[in-house]
């Protein structure tokens, strides 16, 4: 028998960059089963599998989506607005790499499709123990198309944003801008849990809540130092960042927490990782790690009020991703106008360092991103909600959605279950065993 | 001076707190039990396994109280535990022989009525 060849890499791959983005590609994935522990500990134990759910339905459906049509959008052409249809299907793309990367394209479109999936589930924050399960499967295919791939292309995929200079390193735009706002309208097209501002609606599992936050600040290594798409600089400063300034958000949001209730308290801690994961994510290796330090505990205070604040409103977004990806993202995105440093990234000054046009750049994504999405996740589901409803009755939320939605509980004890069996078998196991 | 127990929906627990509330009624205890009474059984499957809950999961209350305040609990359990559905559980009234308040040694009429209504 003999051996085939050792098959040579494809002109312009590189074998280093190609083996770092198949380990962060996963490391991503991961991250929506993550935020999947983080979202079920903080709802009441009766929707501890649907809140789950949704982000593995997103991983399902987001995932599909994005392989047939989302990353054509994003990522076909430089069209202005939108991309093209030419990687329809994953029509062309194949081990050669894209332009200006050093991967195959095939991997490429692997981790972009991990961002999309995650993006998509960060959104069911804003609905979760009240929407159904059905509805929100369509809304993820349709809000990966109409919310996610847009803003995709337009800070990724060569659109006018990236083309008009504003900086983005891993998604400050589509992923957390583009969830944080979404998230808002999906709240209020959706509507306030039955018993919200009435009863407490309390988190039934902090350990999930602080697993859950480590296991993403993992997959973030893979998210922020897979954006380089190599193992140059650029993917290294990144990488180094998403420890520093998460790390410097935990310490600001102790002491917040400490000036507030007098203690530190868990879950608060695992919104810090969360907050300063997010706001690292734009600014990622755009700004020194010393000035990654500083973003951490200053980006940590905007956040720390709207999560303070908005309990108070009407609004119930239930789990917050308005604060903690909308805002911090919105953060660091403006960040980079202030303190990109052209010795660290070779790119461009901030304002801090004599640049002031980068800061109208970062400002110009600030303003748009948040009306995009906001206003087109609102008019997709207030275009849902006329061929369906989108969420449960009154006395299907107090039953729980486990038990509505999926016909299962997270904590069942079996006790008093009676196993059902079909007939046949049955009177099969009698004959064996006439005991009754 | 009366036992009153009653067993409600768990998702009518709150429900019920607030109407005992209301009816000032405020010495409650209260433990998650299971419990069958005719209604019809959940259906739930586990991979290939389906199961029926024989035992639905219910929330009881047990609420010592003196003969003017049994009327008033029974309406507030009901009012705060009825759906209308079968399956909202059953109230219990029993003479309750003794009562002792363990802080002060009170007992009977006494040791069933909250502080703050002396």
């Amino acid at each position: 028998m003999s051996m085939p060849p050792l098959a040579a890499l494809p002109a312009g791959v590189d074998s280093g960059d190609t083996a770092w983005m198949l380990v962060a590609t996963a490391l991503v994935l991961m991250m929506t089963p993550a935020l999947g522990l983080f979202y079920a500990g903080l709802v009441r134990e009766k929707n501890t599998l649907n809140t789950f759910m949704m982000c593995v339905g997103a991983i399902a459906v987001a995932g599909v989506v994005w392989a047939l049509v989302g990353y054509s959008l994003a990522f076909d052409g430089t069209g202005s607005l939108l991309g093209g249809l030419g990687y329809v299907g994953l029509h062309d793309v194949t081990f050669v790499p894209r332009e200006g990367t050093t991967i195959p394209h095939l991997l490429f479109m692997a981790f972009q499709a991990t961002f999309c999936i995650i993006t998509a589930a960060l959104v069911s924050g804003a609905v979760v123990e009240r929407m159904r399960f059905g509805p929100f499967l369509v809304f993820v295919a349709l809000w990966s198309l109409l919310v996610y791939s847009v803003l995709a292309h337009w800070s990724f995929g060569g659109g006018w944003l990236a083309a008009g200079g504003t900086l983005d390193f891993a998604g400050g735009i589509p992923v957390e801008m583009g969830s944080g706002f979404s998230a808002l309208a999906a709240a209020l097209v959706v509507g306030q849990r039955k018993d919200y501002g009435r009863q407490a609606l309390l988190p039934h599992n902090a350990t999930y809540v602080l697993l859950g936050a480590g296991l993403l600040w993992f997959g973030w290594f893979g998210f922020n130092g897979g954006s380089g798409f190599s193992t140059g600089d650029p993917s290294v400063l990144a990488f180094v960042n998403t420890l520093l300034t998460p790390a410097a958000a935990l310490v600001m949001w102790f002491v917040l927490d400490l000036i507030r209730g007098r203690k530190v308290t868990a879950i608060g801690a695992a919104t810090a990782i969360i907050v300063g994961c997010v706001l690292i994510t734009p600014a990622g290796a755009f700004i020194s790690p010393g000035w990654a330090l500083v973003l951490g505990a200053v980006g940590a205070l905007p956040c720390y009020a709207v999560i303070v604040w908005r309990p108070r409103t009407r609004v119930d977004e239930t789990l917050d991703v308005l604060a903690a990806h909308g805002i911090a993202g919105f953060t660091g995105i403006l960040f980079i106008g202030f303190f990109a440093s052209l010795a660290w990234n070779g790119v461009a000054d901030g304002l801090f360092f004599g640049n002031a046009s980068q800061l109208g750049d970062q400002a110009l994504a600030a303003l748009v991103t948040p009306l995009y999405a906001f206003g087109m996740t609102y008019l997709l589901l207030r275009a849902m909600s006329l061929f369906t409803s989108l969420r449960s009755t009154e006395h299907e939320e107090a039953v729980g959605m486990d038990f509505v939605q999926h016909g299962e509980e997270a904590y069942a004890s079996g006790e008093g279950a009676i196993l059902v069996m079909p007939e046949s078998e049955r009177e099969r196991r009698l004959v064996a065993d006439p005991t009754p | 001076m009366k036992l009153v127990i009653g067993i409600v929906r768990p998702e009518k627990a709150n429900d019920v707190l607030e109407a005992l509330y209301r009816a000032e009624v405020r010495g409650v205890s209260m433990s998650r039990v299971q419990g069958h009474g005719g209604e019809l059984d959940r259906v739930e499957t586990y991979r290939g396994t389906t199961v029926k809950m024989g035992l639905a999961e219910k929330v009881r209350f047990e609420v010592a109280v003196s003969d003017e305040f049994v009327e008033p609990t029974i309406e507030a359990l009901c009012e705060g535990g009825r759906t209308g559905e079968v399956g909202d559980g059953k109230i219990f009234v029993m003479p309750l022989e003794r009562a002792v308040r363990i802080r002060t040694g009170e007992s009977d009429r006494e040791a069933v009525t909250p502080v703050v209504n002396r």
